[in-house]
């Protein structure tokens, strides 16, 4: 294998990681700092994805010139409408199944039926097209032989960008000392005064709000329809498991080590062995670390 | 297997013989909930006597229409995963049977549609056949998309002797007594895809696909003819079902360099294929890229930008410059709307009710089995040309073309094979 490939299997390697770090790390604060298992989060990507459909469309329709730059829109638009869908959501439906994990698995996944089933209605059964900007198509070609696609680029520059962004909202913000708090420890941080109502909502608005960027940015690279969201749960609950719920930089460098492995077998084996390789080294590492690579230790 | 009249006004009618009805009239759909029956008849006005509902509640009470009509099934995913490359086959077949009640109906009878959504579920499938052989006792079904869903309702054509008319193109292996197969099979598209790339476009080839019967039975039908043609295999990869991430296949094609790729890549994996392909420098202008499942539907879902300059192989494009097929997108897109495009299975699907209607004709009945007997040998006019039922082993004898996509979304047909092409399910290899 020449030089050349193994440069941009690397490549490929660190693109796979910004894409499951992107579509995981709104499971994992929703899943890993507040315990809700919510099987619908793939819809939420998806409800993402068509929002920037529709503002792409917008953005053909009104104002053409634009077209280029319709992303910068899209992605704050999505992540807005996606956010502010997942507050509804909480608010109406999520709230009510807090401390029942089965019931929240089985009635998040009727949600998720639910939404397919609306997606497919309102935008049909087809996929929907939607349209890359010029100046992020085709590759960037550092030396002769070696081409990096710019929509991968751009993808982890935002990752980059938005992972920054939510550590500092958490670590680095009242908001995020709250929420830490009330993962921590409900009663306590009630008693101290915290709205804790409040901080579930704000937190899962804020989840379903990066899966929003995640639905946005993987009409990049992949298709739009009304099962996509599908395609991609199982990855992320993968990603946040192996890393070991309620840690951020878990899910972080689990979304590295499966990228580089699942890039690196598919190199040398076919894509149905490279995953099935993969889901058998994720069941053997929680097999010997049932709480995943970084559990947190705490006192029980 | 005939249905009878549900009419049950006809015996009350005090009238004659009124004309014939427009045939959207009798398009009955059955679907969940019943309440949304489009014709359903508010029993209130039923119980009225008919002289007082004035025209339009003749119409919908069909008095004194003593004509039978005979009974359809359409099996297909309105709902779920398949949903996307199936539910719009129902149009094309729902305006067949408009055309043949237009004309006349079959064997004098007019053609009444029952509807079954399967929802993606092979389950629902065995289950529905099964409800629409044995309770509504149609005529025939047109149906079924994944060769699982076809598979799943074989037990219950086989015990009600029922008969289904199956319109996608897949990868050959069967010859079920109560099936017509009226797509092509591997084969058919396959053979003559490989044939052309090597004879025009390079002699090296890379098999790339999903992980599924599909895909797999066709490169095992394409590597013994790429052997055949001189040319050379450099690779073969197979990505799970619903992938999103071929880099590294793509990778694999640029170490390999292949003159030719020959794509089975199916579903929503087309059009992260497709996008990473156009992203890493391979836009088809070095390799050839041809397809057998990339129709002018799943164009739309890629985006035409994307699929633009890549090559399929299939039975039917719309871009066919024939009177029958301009008549037939004009009559397709004036019934469902201007931008809709057709792909080769729905055109396949629109013939499909054709045929079995022709086929009825000649065997003057219903019953499937002599249905199925006088199939045999049946020709049809179709927008795609001239197709045959195959005298012994229920396949279509049929062109096929290689097209190229262009920027519109539709595609350029470079090469259309001389003569229909003889279906061979089985092929020896």
């Amino acid at each position: 294998m020449s030089t050349e490939i193994v440069v941009m299997q690397v490549f490929n390697g660190v693109s796979l990681f910004t894409i499951l770090l992107l579509m995981s790390i709104g499971l994992a604060i929703v899943f890993g700092l507040m315990g809700v298992i919510n099987m619908a989060h793939g819809e939420l990507m998806a409800l993402g994805a068509y929002v920037t459909y529709l503002t792409a469309g917008a953005f053909s329709h009104y104002a053409p010139q634009w077209m280029d730059v319709y992303l910068f829109v899209a992605i704050p638009v999505a992540f807005v409408a996606t956010g502010a869908f997942g507050w509804l959501l909480e608010r109406g439906f999520v709230r009510h199944f807090y401390n029942r994990p089965l019931d929240t698995l089985l009635a998040t996944w009727g949600l998720s039926l639910i939404f397919q089933q609306t997606y497919r209605s309102v935008f049909g059964p087809q996929e929907v097209s939607v349209p890359l900007p010029a100046w992020l198509s085709g590759a960037w070609e550092p030396f002769v032989g070696i081409q990096l696609p710019l929509n991968r680029l751009f993808i982890i520059g935002l990752t980059a960008v938005v992972t920054v962004g939510v550590v500092l909202l958490l670590t680095r913000t009242r908001w995020g000392l709250r929420v830490r708090a009330v993962t921590q420890n409900r009663p306590m941080s009630a008693a101290v005064g915290i709205d804790t109502n409040r901080i579930d909502a704000m937190t899962f608005a804020l989840g379903a709000g990066l899966a929003g960027i995640a639905g946005c940015v993987f009409t990049m690279i992949g298709s739009t329809n009304p099962g996509t969201g599908q395609l991609y749960i199982v990855d992320a609950f993968i990603v946040v498991v192996f890393g070991g719920v309620q840690s951020l930089i878990g899910t972080a460098l689990s979304g590295l080590a499966i990228a580089q492995s699942q890039t690196t077998l598919e190199s040398v084996m076919s894509g149905s062995m490279a995953r099935v390789t993969i889901l058998v080294l994720v069941i053997v590492v929680l097999y010997f670390r049932p709480n995943g690579l970084f559990a947190r230790k705490a006192r029980s | 297997m005939v249905g009878k009249s549900t009419n049950r006004a006809s015996q009350t009618s005090p009238c004659g013989h009124p004309p014939p009805l427009p045939a959207s009239r009798l398009l009955q759909e059955r679907k969940r909930p019943p309440s949304r029956l489009p014709y359903r008849i508010n029993p209130a006005l039923q119980r009225l006597p008919p002289r007082l509902l004035g025209a339009s509640g003749t119409l919908l009470t069909r008095p004194a229409f003593a004509q039978e009509t005979v009974k359809l099934g359409l099996l297909h995913s309105l709902s779920g995963n398949v949903a996307i490359a199936e539910a719009s086959l129902v149009d094309a077949e729902k305006m067949a049977v408009e055309e043949i009640n237009a004309a006349g109906g079959v064997l004098g009878r007019q053609i009444e549609l029952i509807v079954e959504d399967c929802a993606s579920d092979n389950s629902v499938f065995a289950e529905k056949a099964r409800k629409l052989l044995e309770r509504d006792k149609v005529a025939a079904i047109v149906g079924c998309y994944t060769s699982a869903s076809r598979k799943a309702v074989l037990p219950a054509l086989n015990r009600a002797k029922g008969l289904l008319f199956y319109p996608t193109y897949y990868e050959g292996l069967e010859q079920d007594k109560h099936v017509i197969y009226t797509s092509q099979e591997a084969t058919q598209s396959v053979v003559a895809a490989v044939e052309w790339l090597a004879r025009e476009k390079g002699k090296s080839f890379f098999l790339v696909g999903s992980d599924y019967i599909y895909p797999r039975t066709c490169n095992k039908i394409a590597k013994p003819t790429i052997a055949r043609v001189g040319g050379k295999l450099v690779g073969e990869e197979y990505a799970p079902l619903g992938h999103t991430e071929f880099s590294s296949i793509i990778n694999k094609i640029k170490a390999a360099k292949p003159d030719c790729i020959y794509s089975t890549v199916v579903g929503g994996s087309n059009v992260a294929f497709y996008k990473q392909l156009r992203a890493a420098g391979l836009d088809g202008t070095k390799q050839t890229l041809l397809s057998t499942v990339v129709s002018e539907n799943e164009i739309e879902g890629i985006g035409k930008e994307n699929a633009a300059g890549y090559y399929a192989c299939m039975g039917y494009f719309q871009s066919l410059k024939n009177p029958k097929n301009e008549r037939f997108v004009k009559a397709f897109k004036a019934k469902y709307g201007a931008g809709r495009v057709i792909g080769d299975p729905m055109q396949v699907a629109y013939n499909s009710v054709h045929l079995w209607a022709r086929a009825a004709t000649v065997a003057k009945s219903f019953d499937p089995e002599k249905v199925r007997d006088a199939a045999a040998n049946i020709e049809l006019d179709a927008p795609e040309g001239l197709v045959r039922v195959h005298a012994t082993n229920q396949h279509v004898w049929k062109k096929v073309r290689v097209g190229r996509a262009m920027p519109d979304g539709q595609f350029d047909i470079v090469w259309e094979s001389p003569n229909p092409i003889e279906p061979n399910p089985f092929p020896k290899l």
